[in-house]
């Protein structure tokens, strides 16, 4: 065994390596993105595994799909609100099964520490009617994508591997296999039906995923990770994921807890049951949604004669990251001595643009051109530029979702508003931005769109984007904007006269038209040969 | 054993780096260790910290329990403020004493020191002049790592080989400045524990620490220094030494003490004028 110190992201990118895989997909997204970069610099080194950026997590998703179609193993990585746009392809998959092995690995944001909300992945896997597989540590991470990989083909479906925030962004050694398995040979699936969803055909494939669930369940059940413990009746503990971690912290060797480690979905029902009936009181941990609390639950509430403690009880908070000290108290347990208690009067540190930032010349020049406007909304979208939200700038006042600004700055102009603007990243743009902007194309409804292109995909630590320049000025074009109302002005402090007159004369114009604000970022790193 | 940090700093102050040291160094201990960090939108300017825990047996949780921290381990002073309710009971706070004001409500120095002044375990430092003086301003992290060398318990010179090693791609000149950065912080580090230690409040603890130059710093001198101090006219010394702007080197900074100790009262400004 070699033993190398992984973050959770590269074990899981190493563990799908090792497994086998001939390529990955993924957008970058934080907490997912180190996953993708792994097997990308492996890829660099030599190493034969296709690995390159996609424009977005729907398209990263179809061509993971399409490779396993072809019979060799992939993965797709995203944060997860991107498997909210990869949905289609993904819930679809479960239907149509897979070639080679395909897991998509999914990194949730419990507290959210970079993303605008803590949807919980295991839900969408059991939407989806897929097997999802939860590690509590670096080795599990690592070893599951074979595990993934191996039972994705075994019964032909695609594979959920949920990762959070603490695991993805936290190093450890990590034993890996010395002999990585040989990737599959290239056998495409040829024109066979199970792929091609005519509602003829899509009946007998759900037909065949529903009669899977007796078999996933088999699975869950007898696998050796979800380990049972039964020791005292005070007290069970249904721990899932990390939750695990922070549980085996609070504990002395003698304790009397009764416990069942869940790290695969569907849940182990037998084991559950097996625990559920030792105990009188059972204590649900779980990162993210009370999710096996309330399939514990159900529609009626507890049983008799078993208590259920958790994120619906209140022994632990409903929302938020769980941390040691909240399975602490939620075990009754006294807090450990501290020499301090915490300060609650010092200054927040938020994270705010850099230093010599094109946004910021950029919004310092819009606000001017909005206050001839007051009380306008300009609509925005996520990345770096989202900080211009904040003070001192307070230019933006809407972030949604990957590409809203344009389709909510649509929403408002048909409705009357004026004037209506909106700011969007060239890689945003790229990502969700185009179809709504061929529909404002279509519409010619007042509408002024922003696209800040700074050549550089910068929030999620700097990745190539995909769309700059020239190819983004004809992609406008050719979506039917206006040449007349296409401008292209560099937000810098000495432009800024120039720069407000064009922001103004087009703000006014009552159609569509598109300014690109474009300078490179200051943090951009030439590319790697 | 167990060992368990909380990294704090500034996004961009290398924190990441400190952590990469330690973790290399647990690794070659054969210890085990978990190190949970911050990426993304923090990194840009906001606050970043990093738990990290090394132990002989398995790791359990990626974060540091509340009260369970062993060391703060800061690269800006109202940033290791931010997670004291971490620390043990016989927990330590090394920290740069450098203010990094990029938010109009930083408190004012004397407010933010006066929150160290309690801490029975501190080690403050100027990280910023340190890292210059060792030839590379950009080395307060690995300052910081010398600083809190003693409190870590994990032997100095593998701390050294492996900073030469994170930095050998960068040439030897960006070598010599981190392996003077971590000598430097070590030294500055033990100044200001001894001064500490011997009853000395914050300030002239502080001054000392940042009057005493680092390199080729005797023991002796600078336990002759914490005594003049922490003696009948160290009050007296601690004022005089508030205007002092040059460093205290070399054989005079050894000689002194004994020369402030012996002159008459009247003399003692001259002798430390610079």
């Amino acid at each position: 065994m070699t033993v190398e110190v992984l973050l959770g992201d590269e074990a899981v990118a190493l563990g799908a390596i090792h497994a086998g895989i001939s390529g990955a997909f993924s957008y970058p997204g934080t907490p997912a993105t180190e996953i993708f970069e792994y097997v990308e610099r492996q890829a660099r080194a030599g190493l034969e595994v296709y690995a390159r950026w996609s424009p977005n997590e729907k398209v990263a998703y179809e061509e993971a799909l399409g490779m396993s179609w072809t019979g060799k193993r992939a993965i797709v990585s995203m944060k997860h609100v991107g498997l909210n746009v990869a949905a289609d392809a993904f819930v679809n998959s479960a239907l149509t099964g897979v070639g080679g092995g395909l897991v998509v690995v999914v990194a949730d944001d419990p507290g959210m520490h970079s993303s605008q909300n803590e949807q919980d992945t295991r839900a969408l896997a059991a939407f989806a009617q897929v097997p999802c597989l939860e590690p509590r540590d670096q080795q599990e991470a690592y070893a599951m994508m074979a595990e993934g990989l191996d039972l994705s083909e075994r019964l032909d479906v695609p594979v959920v591997v949920r990762i959070v925030t603490r695991l993805a962004h936290s190093r450890a050694p990590v034993q890996v296999r010395e002999t990585p398995r040989a990737p599959n040979p290239l056998r495409p699936a040829g024109a066979m039906s199970k792929w091609t969803l005519l509602p003829a055909i899509a009946r007998q494939r759900y037909h065949r995923l529903v009669e899977l669930t007796p078999e996933l369940q088999r699975w869950s059940a007898t696998r050796s990770g979800n380990e049972l413990t039964l020791r005292g009746r005070r007290l069970g503990v249904l721990a899932a994921g990390l939750a695990s971690n922070y549980l085996t912290e609070n504990l002395t060797p003698d304790h009397d807890l009764s416990i069942l480690h869940v790290g695969s979905y569907p849940p182990p029902v037998e084991k559950i049951r097996a625990l559920t009936t030792h105990v009188d009181r059972l204590l649900v941990l779980e990162e993210g949604y009370p999710h096996l609390e309330d399939h514990l639950l159900g529609l009626l509430g507890p049983r008799p004669g078993l208590e259920v403690l958790g994120r619906r009880s209140g022994h632990v908070p409903r929302t938020g990251e769980l941390t040691p000290d909240l399975v602490r108290a939620a075990l009754a347990e006294e807090p450990w001595p501290a020499l301090h208690e915490a300060l609650t009067d010092l200054p927040g540190r938020p994270p705010m643009l850099c230093q010599g930032c094109p946004h910021i010349d950029l919004y310092q020049t819009l606000n001017l051109a909005m206050a001839d406007y007051p009380g306008s909304q300009v609509f925005s979208d996520i990345g770096c530029y989202t900080l211009g939200a904040l003070p001192p700038l307070l230019a933006i006042h809407s972030c949604v979702c990957m590409g809203a600004s344009i389709g909510m700055a649509l929403g408002a102009a048909e409705a009357g508003a004026s004037p209506v603007v909106a700011v969007i990243g060239d890689s945003t743009f790229a990502h969700a931005g185009i179809p709504a902007l061929l529909s404002a194309a279509k519409a010619d409804v007042p509408l002024t769109l922003i696209i800040v292109d700074n050549d550089y995909v910068a929030m999620t630590g700097g990745q190539q984007t995909m769309l700059t320049g020239e190819r983004l000025d004809r992609l406008v074009l050719g979506l039917g904007v206006p040449e007349a109302h296409f401008r292209v002005i560099t937000p810098l402090k000495k432009n800024q006269e120039d720069n407000l007159r064009v922001l103004r004369e087009e703000i006014a114009h009552p159609g569509l038209s598109v300014v690109v604000s474009r300078r490179v970022c200051i943090q951009k790193k030439a590319p790697a040969a | 054993m167990e060992l368990n940090i909380i990294l704090a700093g500034v996004g961009g102050q290398g924190i990441l780096t400190i952590a990469q040291v330690l973790d290399q160094a647990a690794g070659q201990l054969g210890l085990h260790f978990k190190q949970a960090e911050v990426h993304g939108m923090a990194q840009r300017g906001g606050a970043v910290q990093s738990h990290l825990r090394i132990a002989s047996g398995p790791v359990s949780s990626d974060l540091v329990p509340r009260g369970r921290a062993d060391l703060i381990l800061s690269v800006e002073p109202l940033e290791a403020l931010r997670y004291l309710h971490y620390l043990s009971p016989a927990g330590a706070v090394v920290s740069s004493d450098n203010p990094h004001v990029n938010i109009p409500d930083y408190p004012a120095e004397p407010t933010l020191f006066a929150r160290f002044e309690q801490l029975a375990r501190l080690v403050l430092v100027d990280a910023r002049a340190l890292a210059r003086r060792a030839g590379s301003a950009r080395a307060e992290n690995v300052v910081m790592i010398g600083a809190a060398a003693p409190d870590l318990g994990l032997p100095v010179e593998l701390l050294e080989s492996l900073v030469v090693a994170m930095f050998a791609r960068k040439g030897e000149k960006v070598v010599e400045a981190n392996r003077n950065a971590l000598r430097f912080g070590l030294a500055a580090g033990l100044t200001f524990r001894a001064a500490r230690q011997a009853g000395l409040p914050l300030a002239p603890a502080r001054r000392l620490t940042n009057l005493l130059d680092p390199e080729g710093l005797q023991a002796e001198t600078r336990a002759h220094w914490v005594t003049l101090l922490a003696g009948p006219r160290g009050a007296l010394v601690a004022d005089l030494l508030a205007t002092r702007q040059a460093p205290l080197a070399g054989q005079a900074a050894a000689a002194l003490p004994a020369q402030l100790d012996a002159a008459p009262e009247a003399e003692l400004a001259g002798l430390l004028a610079g």
